[in-house]
């Protein structure tokens, strides 16, 4: 009889993530292959009222310390697996992004057990779970396997949509105590808000992004030039904002905003999985990309082989010209 | 203050990967390696300390191949020893490669105890786990990741760091050291070393070679398929030259009211 | 006329007087020239005494014919009136001198011996119309890159001062009837103008002009050696000790900033300056923005060269005194050393500071970025090695591997040409020209790298020798007669700064020799008018104007010249590794930008003509931002050749 399968609920500034709702879609799909319950696992500190959203799942274990109020992979690390030790489950999901990092490296860690990075797909078959894999920036998809026991999973976003993860269902609560070692060296001491720029890309009907394509940064001035024409913002990858071209408020991707815009030009963009789960949700995408093999043409609607520049530029002159 | 620098070579994406004839691996034929990028901007942080703190550095890496290049060009920008462990099985997943290393650098004279460990926390090539946090959690040391600001005060008893979020928005955590970060950026990109400093770095050689020890075993994953991602849909590609395909956007554009 | 040295004044003896006098200046002169020689000789070695004879003929073309100074005729011919004149008097004064001090010696005064006296007064009248012009030039119309500097007043007052002394002094010996009056026409006139003078007036007027002068040139020469003019001493060495090579890369070095770090050579610039502002006037740089001013980055060199003197500063950092910015804006075009009249080198001053910032890694993410995908993958693209010789597929018919069969001509393609897909087009043209032409040609693929001139100007020197033992290595191991490149930048490394025996060419010279054979039929066009931008590299550096003029004449167009053509052609902006930079702060009119502009000012002219991909990228960008797109086009040679072979093509259809 297999174990159950758990996802790991996200929290992030006082509510569930949209990314452990996709998850929970993915988790109910493999629970109902492999015939057992699907658990959401809540850590936290009297964040007890955030489970009722969580009623996709069969039932929620909710774990109360402390030490979990921030939290911080570390402490969040041990109580999960001392908990999962104790009640083996067959997989544990957990979303990818910036907040469950640390918990996707250390609770796999500490359970002593391997962990499925990058996994965009997950179905049964035989009563065992074949995985699908993403490596190498997206340019090869790994199709794998992991030995019996518990697996951790990492999910991509993008796996499933929200809506199916999400449910009116109210669900079990299970209150669980578990005893780990609270102290870490680990200490959280504040959040850092970003600069209050003079755009919120998050809130742009049309976004310009720029990649390393551009080559460098006084085509900047470019990319400007279209975002004006078309009444919308610059943005960018996160190489841009790297070397400086930008700043952090304007990145697109997993450390920056998620963004979902009317039209959205990537520029000179490759398409890695950290900046396409930023954007992938656009309602009309247009990459433009000197390599034909690029994985954004996967997630654009519309593609051009060319100089990215000199796509800008003919293409703020085009609109303009319509625009009148 | 003494500080220790993970480095590995990751497959380079520059080129065209290809799949072997087996369908489950890389073909090798014109496979080239590269650093991991996250790991430079370790080395620049590890840099940046040892600049402020008067520390030591040391750089260790796995044998890869292009492995001795990336050493020497860490000597030349001013780490203080590099040392290649050797006989890890090529294609060593992140488990393996993290328990062989926490086996092997304690016994090299010197780099243990470090006060500080740095390593880039993600690479493209983690199949099976991550090696920053794998290995802290084998050497017992506090981990965080996604670290892209480091200070240490000076008695080097704790540092206090900058973790990256989402939506621009940092976490600013104190860690007590003995600690391992795991590195996502740094405060200024990786430093550019003159070609002629590398190779006087390569006359002057000094790769310290260590044979790993090998670490408890662990169940594999194991792939039964590698190929190119087949993807849910692909772009309708535009031909033409850029004015032309402009055009047609802009077409596009105007034609669902977007302008 | 008294002796003026055995005459007595206050009971004296005159020539105790000039003992006095010239121990004083001569002291003064010889105790600053030992300083600043020994500075000069902290600085490192540089061998500049090969090629003698070659040496001595630039020094004889360029000082006593002053050369340079004719690309404005009027300056030119002042200046070469006054040197001249500067000349006799410095010889007459020598000799004035030695006979002053030893009265004893059975010689003449200089201006007692007619073949001195008579040349010395028709060029004191031409000096002084000539100093007349320039004085008005400078102080009344004062041009944009003249000053009316403290030094430069003296100048004028004292070389003015001279020459009428001189004059006076003839007229006073006119007047007491002394000397062969034929040998001294205007001493005569002067003469007629002070006839009311008596016989010991006249006396008292020689023995006073003679004292102001001889005094005037000894308080010159002591006040010489501190002033701007020191350059008058300085330059002809600077022009002996000028760099025979084309490329003027400084010898090999990890770089300078401080005194001990430079050349003697690059020191010494600093003291040959003449600050006449010319290399600012060409500089493109300094048109689009100012922050470079080759003439200010010498002034910068004398006032540390001055400082270390002094013993003010021995730490001063050049590279500090001149800023980064500056350093990093220059194109390496060579304008401003093609105008220097005394062969000043800012070039490898630029290119020695630029070595220092490289190891002191304080270079732009952008320029590092570039390197270190060069040093990586052989390319300034970043891309894989592996794409380089995509540009030849679909061809319509197959380009040879030389280095896997022999060919006649290597063709070193360069990385825009093989990247670039603006350039590509180009590329497959001269393809296509080639092959119709039946040339024998092949390429070296992925064993081709990045040639390294542009590394090599931005300092990264250990690169370039990286990228040059490689490129050596894949050339070495193929068979061929020639080298060809489209790319002035490559044409200038391979054929400079490789060491090759071989030829290498241009593809503008293979292009005129395959159209004057016959090889090409091309039918000539209609005479329409085009104009020719001649490429840094390829003209300055290379010296290679006509070929491709000569090429657009075969096929039947006319060339018409923009006023900044040939030596004076004006830079792109590109070179020295700019393209991969940031525009320069400043906001000035970019440099390309001022080219199209030119081009586009000409009449009935419709396309600006180019032979090289960096100038293409350039100039086709500066033709959307100045908005000129309509009004003319920028094309490559290889373009028209094909057009006019499409026209032989109809025509024998």
């Amino acid at each position: 009889m297999a174990g159950n399968v758990w996802v790991v609920a996200e929290q992030w500034k006082g509510s569930i993530s949209d990314a452990t709702y996709e998850a929970l879609a993915l988790g109910r799909e493999l629970a109902g292959g492999l015939g057992t319950r699907l658990e959401a696992v809540l850590a936290g500190h009297g964040a007890r009222a955030l489970a009722a959203s969580l009623g996709r799942a069969d039932g929620v274990l909710y774990v109360d310390h402390p030490a979990l109020a921030d939290g911080t992979g570390e402490q969040a690390g041990r109580a999960l697996a001392a908990l999962a030790a104790a009640r083996m489950p067959a997989l544990v999901l957990v979303p990818t992004t910036n907040v469950s990092w640390d918990l996707l490296g250390l609770l796999p860690a500490r359970l002593g057990v391997p962990l499925v990075n990058f996994c965009r797909e997950a179905t049964v078959s035989g009563g065992a779970v074949e995985f699908s894999s993403l490596l190498y920036g997206g340019k090869m998809a790994a199709t794998l396997t992991a030995g019996g026991g518990t697996v951790v999973v990492a999910v991509l976003p993008g796996t499933r949509p929200a809506e199916a993860g999400r449910s009116d269902a109210v669900p079990e609560i299970e209150d669980v105590t578990v005893d780990f070692a609270a102290g870490s060296g680990v200490t959280w001491l504040e959040y850092e808000e970003p600069e209050a720029g003079d755009v919120d890309i998050t809130q742009q009907d049309y976004l310009v992004a720029v990649g390393r394509g551009i080559s460098n940064e006084a085509n900047l001035e470019v990319a400007e030039d279209l975002a004006a024409a078309l009444g919308g913002a610059v943005c960018g990858s996160r190489p841009v904002i790297d070397q400086g071209w930008l700043p952090l408020v304007r990145q697109v991707g997993k450390s920056g905003a998620t963004v979902k815009p009317r039209l959205y030009v990537a520029a000179g963009i490759s398409g890695a999985p950290e900046h396409v789960e930023g954007m992938k949700d656009a309602e009309l995408i247009v990459a433009v990309n000197m390599d034909p093999g690029a994985p954004i043409f996967s997630v654009a609607h519309y593609g051009i082989v060319e100089d990215a520049t000199d796509v800008l530029e003919a293409l703020a002159e085009a609109v303009r010209k319509r625009k009148g | 203050m003494k500080i220790l620098v993970l480095m590995k070579m990751v497959p380079d994406i520059v080129e065209e990967l290809e799949v072997a004839g087996d369908g489950r691996s890389l073909d090798q034929e014109f496979l080239r390696f590269i650093v991991n990028e996250r790991d430079e901007y370790a080395l620049e942080q590890a840099l940046l300390l040892k600049d402020r703190l008067q520390a030591t550095v040391v750089v260790a890496a796995p044998d890869a191949p292009e492995v001795d290049d990336v050493l020497f060009t860490a000597r030349a920008k001013g780490a203080d020893r590099v040392v290649k462990v050797t006989g890890l099985p090529a294609g060593a997943g992140a488990r393996a490669t993290a328990a062989a290393l926490a086996a092997t650098l304690p016994g090299i004279d010197g780099v243990f105890p470090a006060d500080l460990v740095l390593s880039g926390c993600q690479s493209i090539d983690d199949l099976d786990g991550f090696v920053a946090p794998l290995l802290a959690t084998a050497l017992g040391l506090p981990y965080l990741g996604l670290v892209s600001r480091v200070a240490v005060d000076g008695g080097a008893a704790k540092a206090v760091v900058s973790k990256e979020y989402a939506g621009g928005v940092m976490g600013r955590f104190e860690v007590a050291l003995p600690a391992l970060l795991g590195i996502q950026g740094c405060e200024k990109p990786p430093r550019y070393v003159p070609i002629a400093k590398v190779r006087a770095a390569i006359g002057a050689g000094g790769i310290e070679t260590v044979a790993a020890k090998e670490g408890p075993a662990a169940a594999p994953i194991e792939i039964t398929a590698l190929a190119k991602p087949q993807a849910a849909g692909h772009a309708e590609m535009l031909q033409g030259s850029a004015r032309e395909a402009a055009e047609k956007v802009a077409d596009i554009l105007a034609a669902r009211g977007l302008l | 006329m008294p002796d003026p040295t055995t005459s007595s004044l206050l009971g004296i003896p005159g020539y105790v007087f000039l003992w006095v006098l010239a121990l004083a200046a001569l002291t003064l002169f010889a105790l600053r020239a030992y300083r600043l020689v020994r500075t000069l000789a902290r600085g490192r070695a540089e061998a500049r005494w090969d090629r003698l004879p070659r040496r001595l003929w630039n020094t004889v073309v360029n000082v006593a014919g002053q050369r340079r100074m004719f690309t404005n005729p009027g300056i030119g011919l002042a200046h070469l009136v006054i040197f001249w004149t500067f000349l006799f008097y410095a010889v007459s004064f020598a000799w004035n001198l030695l006979r002053g001090l030893f009265p004893f010696l059975p010689i003449p005064y200089a201006d007692e011996v007619a073949w001195m006296a008579f040349p010395m007064e028709w060029l004191t009248l031409a000096a002084m119309v000539a100093i007349a012009g320039a004085a008005v030039r400078r102080y009344v119309f004062t041009p944009a890159r003249l000053s009316r500097s403290r030094d430069a007043t003296i100048i004028l007052l004292l070389i003015s001062l001279l020459l009428v002394t001189f004059l006076m002094g003839q007229g006073a010996k006119a007047v007491a009837e002394e000397g062969p009056a034929s040998w001294s026409p205007v001493g005569e006139v002067i003469g007629g103008w002070l006839g009311g003078l008596s016989a010991s007036g006249a006396e008292s007027l020689f023995l006073a002009m003679w004292w102001l002068h001889m005094t005037a040139v000894l308080a010159f020469l002591a006040y010489l050696l501190y002033s701007k003019h020191l350059h008058l001493l300085a330059s002809p060495f600077s022009v002996f000790a000028a760099s025979l090579e084309p490329g003027a890369m400084p010898p090999s070095s990890e770089g300078a900033a401080h005194l001990e770090e430079f050349t003697w050579r690059e020191l010494y610039n600093g003291l040959a300056c003449a600050e006449c502002g010319r290399c600012d006037r060409a500089c493109p740089a300094f048109a689009s923005g100012g922050v470079l001013s080759p003439k200010d980055l010498i002034h910068k060199m004398k006032l540390l060269l001055l400082g270390a003197a002094a013993k003010r500063d021995g730490k001063a950092d050049l590279i500090e005194m001149v800023g980064p910015a500056a350093i990093w804006a220059c194109t390496t075009c060579r304008a401003c050393m093609e105008n220097c009249p005394v062969f000043n080198e800012h070039i490898p001053l630029i290119v020695e500071m630029r070595r220092q910032l490289m190891i002191r890694g304080e270079v732009s993410p952008g320029v590092q970025d570039m390197l270190t995908g060069l040093t990586r993958y052989g390319n300034s693209f970043g891309q894989s090695p592996r794409q380089r010789a995509k540009w030849a597929r679909d061809l319509g018919f197959d380009v040879k591997d030389a280095r896997r069969e022999p060919v006649e001509y290597l063709w070193f393609v360069g990385d825009y040409a093989s990247f670039d897909p603006r350039v590509q087009e180009i590329t497959r043209a001269v393809a296509r020209v080639f092959h119709r032409a039946g040339l024998d040609f092949g390429i070296l693929a992925e064993g081709e790298q990045n040639a390294g001139n542009d590394v090599r100007r931005l300092g990264e020197e250990g690169l370039f020798e990286m990228l040059r033992e490689k490129n050596l290595a894949a050339l070495g191991s193929s068979q061929h007669r020639a080298i060809v490149t489209t790319d002035p930048h490559t044409y200038h490394a391979l054929k400079n700064e490789y060491g090759l025996d071989g030829r290498v060419v241009h593809y503008t010279e293979v292009l005129e020799g395959l159209i004057a054979s016959g090889r090409l039929p091309v039918v000539p066009d209609g005479g329409a008018r085009v104009t020719y931008h001649d490429p840094c590299y390829l003209g300055r550096y290379g010296g290679i104007y006509e070929p491709p003029r000569r090429v657009l004449g075969a096929l039947g167009l006319k060339v018409t010249e923009m006023p900044r053509h040939g030596a004076a052609a004006y830079c792109c902006g590109a070179g020295g590794g700019r393209i991969w930079m940031e525009d320069a702060p400043g906001g000035g009119e970019r440099p390309a930008e001022s080219r199209v502009r030119e081009a586009a000012g000409l009449e009935g002219v419709a396309t600006m003509v180019v032979a090289c991909p960096k100038d293409l990228v350039m100039f086709r960008d500066a033709l959307k931002t100045t908005g000129l797109e309509g009004a003319l086009a920028v094309r490559d040679i290889v373009e028209l050749v094909e057009d006019a072979i499409g026209a032989t093509q109809r025509s024998e259809a």
